[in-house]
């Protein structure tokens, strides 16, 4: 009898030796005289499980994890292949409360289903969002990504109706589709997750933006930093093309949408998206003034939808389950999920989609299970490294677009990152200037001497040289920054580092306090 | 083995020609003279500029801005330590001191013998396994020191 083994080959699972361990179980399961096929899926983003590894059984399937190389023969003696027991078996992965306490509606085939295969997307539930948007015409398409309330997931949360609507409007011999693929934030990892575990639901989305816009031609603009991303998407698409879901004649509809990816290489400001058009386009990424705006004048001067993976990832679930269902998930002005990534000091670190409204605490307590070096949680930073670090008193505050503005902090790609009581604030304060300091475009002069200015004058603090006026320098640095520069790149490096400021005053005056202290 | 072929002109053409009708060809043109060579020859500046009908300053432009091109060959082994906020929070300041006093080289460099360049990178994707690295672009988790030396062993057999 054949034997189905699921082994993720998401970049963690690698990370932490899923290829040896898929190598260990052929080897082991031939010498048993075992017929198995082993399937390499993405990841469930139960990090601290990983490699998890599944066994296909007639009651579904059965876990088990972590499992190293060592643990093979024994998980085989103790009846692996038929989801037999043993201290690493998790049971049905489904019902690991981590996993099952989620509202799973962008992310439910990813760990599930063989990344490259249009087969099995397609008998997980895939392409039903875009046959049913073929069913309709694009200004029933943009009016379902409307009434549906989704906001850009890349950080901005910009309603993207209002854009799809926007780029099926203007007028133009060639219009285009971009995914912004270059998830530079640290502490997220979502966009990483789908496009090696789900990828199809990426292209999905973007056909489906094709259609509603008129696009012919799509571009993922994909960081270099992945590279196991950069494989299954090429693998991905022209396994599409043969199957006949890209290229021309989509599903026999008579329509047609191309779609290529390309690879950045190595600049934080390409997530921005007038940067990331000029490198696109074969330039230096700097950004541009808008107006024009992207949607009319973007790539090659031509209207340009750009939208985020996640975004482009939740559309194929709206179209197929309405604009309504969608709506119903969330809070105030802030509906559908929010794909949560966890991280940083954490035990239980990992991909948490929920509902917004969901508050920090929920997450990193709920979720997380505390630091994994033990310590209390001192700070922290939500919404990647332009994000704001909050103290406990703020962890009551739901994810939410405008609650998280409120409290002066902002939901960005939806990565939270633990630290526990060993953290300096200061260095981390300083850390946010030296980091925009080194991705800077230099465009304009806010960031690109405010950021180095920020760097020295923390310094000072650090050295306890005149702390209280380099801070007010540091102050007034940041209101130039925030106020004068033309991206988000310089304008939100002021919330790290005054974030960091407020909530944690005492770590920016402790070598002023020693040689009081001494006296 | 070396990983790449020495600088070579008339095979650096052949690669530009081949990307030429790409829209924005410039970036994939640069990797693939960097995958081919290890870096980007300054003589492919003119070579791709004519190819694109771009002025040199825009070619050299383009090359100076990303952090991944090269200007001269590296390490036979490339090793990306992550130093952003998610790794810090797991020590990575302090171990990425142990691994580069242990290589005795610094960001950027290489270690004495060629074996490896050290280049830093600011987020990975691993966040939640910190720290974290890329070792000729396979991830390694849970970094430790002695786990980069075992990571580098592996790639040099």
């Amino acid at each position: 009898m054949s034997v189905t083994l699921y082994v993720p080959r998401d970049a963690v699972a690698l990370g932490l030796g899923a290829n040896k361990v898929a190598r260990a179980l052929f080897a082991s399961a031939e010498r048993r005289g075992l017929d198995v096929t082993i399937v390499r899926t993405g990841s469930r983003g139960l990090f601290w499980l990983e490699p998890m590894v599944e066994v296909g059984t007639p009651e579904g399937r059965v876990a088990y994890g972590p499992v190293t190389v060592k643990d093979v023969d024994a998980l085989l003696d103790a009846g692996l292949a038929t989801g037999g027991d043993h201290p690493l078996r998790l049971g049905d992965p489904e019902k690991i409360p981590y996993l099952a306490r989620q509202q799973r509606l962008t992310f439910h085939r990813c760990g599930v289903v063989d990344p490259v295969s249009v087969d099995d997307y397609r008998t997980h539930g895939g392409y039903r969002g875009l046959e049913a948007a073929l069913r309709l015409d694009a200004e029933g398409i943009v009016a379902a990504v409307r009434d549906s309330g989704l906001r850009g997931r890349g950080g901005a949360g910009f309603p993207a109706g209002i854009k799809w609507n926007t780029v099926m409007l203007a007028k133009a011999d060639q219009k285009y589709v971009v995914c912004n693929a270059d998830e530079g934030d640290s502490g997220t990892f979502a966009d990483r997750m789908m496009m090696e575990g789900d990828p199809f639901n990426l292209i999905e989305g973007m056909t489906i933006a094709g259609m509603a816009t008129g696009a012919t031609r799509g571009y993922i603009y994909l960081r270099s930093e992945y590279p196991q991303a950069f494989a299954t998407l090429k693998e991905a698409i022209a396994n599409g093309v043969t199957a006949g879901v890209l290229g021309d004649n989509i599903l026999g509809s008579g329509k047609s949408f191309h779609l290529e990816v390309r690879l950045g290489a190595g600049a934080y400001i390409c997530g921005e998206e007038t940067s990331l058009l000029e490198s696109l386009e074969g330039k230096r990424g700097i950004v541009r003034a808008k107006p024009p705006i992207p949607a009319l004048k973007g790539f090659l001067g031509k209207p340009t939808l750009v939208n985020n993976v996640m975004t482009f990832t939740a559309v194929p679930w709206i179209l197929e389950n309405g604009a309504r269902a969608y709506a119903d998930y969330g809070m105030g002005r802030s509906l559908g999920t929010l794909p949560i990534q966890l991280a940083g000091n954490v035990k239980h670190g990992g991909l948490i989609e929920m509902a917004f409204g969901i508050t920090l605490r929920q997450v990193i307590e709920d979720f997380g299970g505390g630091t994994r070096s033990g310590r209390p949680v001192r700070a922290v930073q939500v919404g990647g490294p332009l994000g704001a670090y909050f103290p406990d008193h703020l962890l009551d505050t739901p994810l939410d677009y405008e609650a998280m503005a409120a409290k002066k902090g902002l939901v960005g790609h939806g990565g939270i990152v633990v630290f526990d009581d060993t953290v300096d604030m200061a260095a981390q304060a300083r850390f946010a200037f030296e980091f925009c300091a080194t991705e800077s475009c230099g465009k304009c002069t806010p960031c690109r001497i405010g950021a180095t200015r920020g760097v020295e004058t923390m310094d000072k603090v650090i050295a306890g040289i005149r702390p209280e006026a380099n801070l007010k320098l540091v102050e007034d640095l940041c209101e130039v920054m925030t106020d004068g520069s033309l991206c988000a790149m310089g304008g939100l490096t002021p919330m790290p580092v005054m974030s960091a400021l407020t909530h944690f005053p005492e770590d920016f005056r402790r070598a002023s306090d020693l040689p009081a202290a001494a006296e | 083995m070396a990983r790449h072929e020495p600088w070579s002109a008339e095979r650096a053409t052949g690669i530009i020609a081949g990307h030429t009708h790409l829209e924005g060809a410039t970036l994939p043109i640069l990797h693939a003279l960097q995958e081919t060579f290890g870096y980007v020859d300054s003589g492919a500046v003119p070579l791709i500029a004519d190819a694109l009908n771009l002025s040199r300053a825009e070619v050299h432009g383009c090359i100076t801005f990303y952090h991944d091109f090269r200007a001269h060959p590296a390490g036979r082994h490339e090793v990306k330590l992550c130093r952003a906020e998610a790794c810090q929070a797991m020590g990575s300041d302090e171990l990425h001191r142990e691994i580069l006093g242990r290589l005795g080289c610094g960001w950027h460099e290489t270690t004495a013998d060629g074996g490896a360049t050290v280049e830093p990178v600011y987020c990975l994707g691993l966040c939640a396994n910190g720290p974290a690295a890329l070792v000729d672009g396979e991830p390694v988790a849970h970094l430790t020191a002695d786990a980069l030396e075992a990571a580098l062993a592996e790639v040099r057999q």
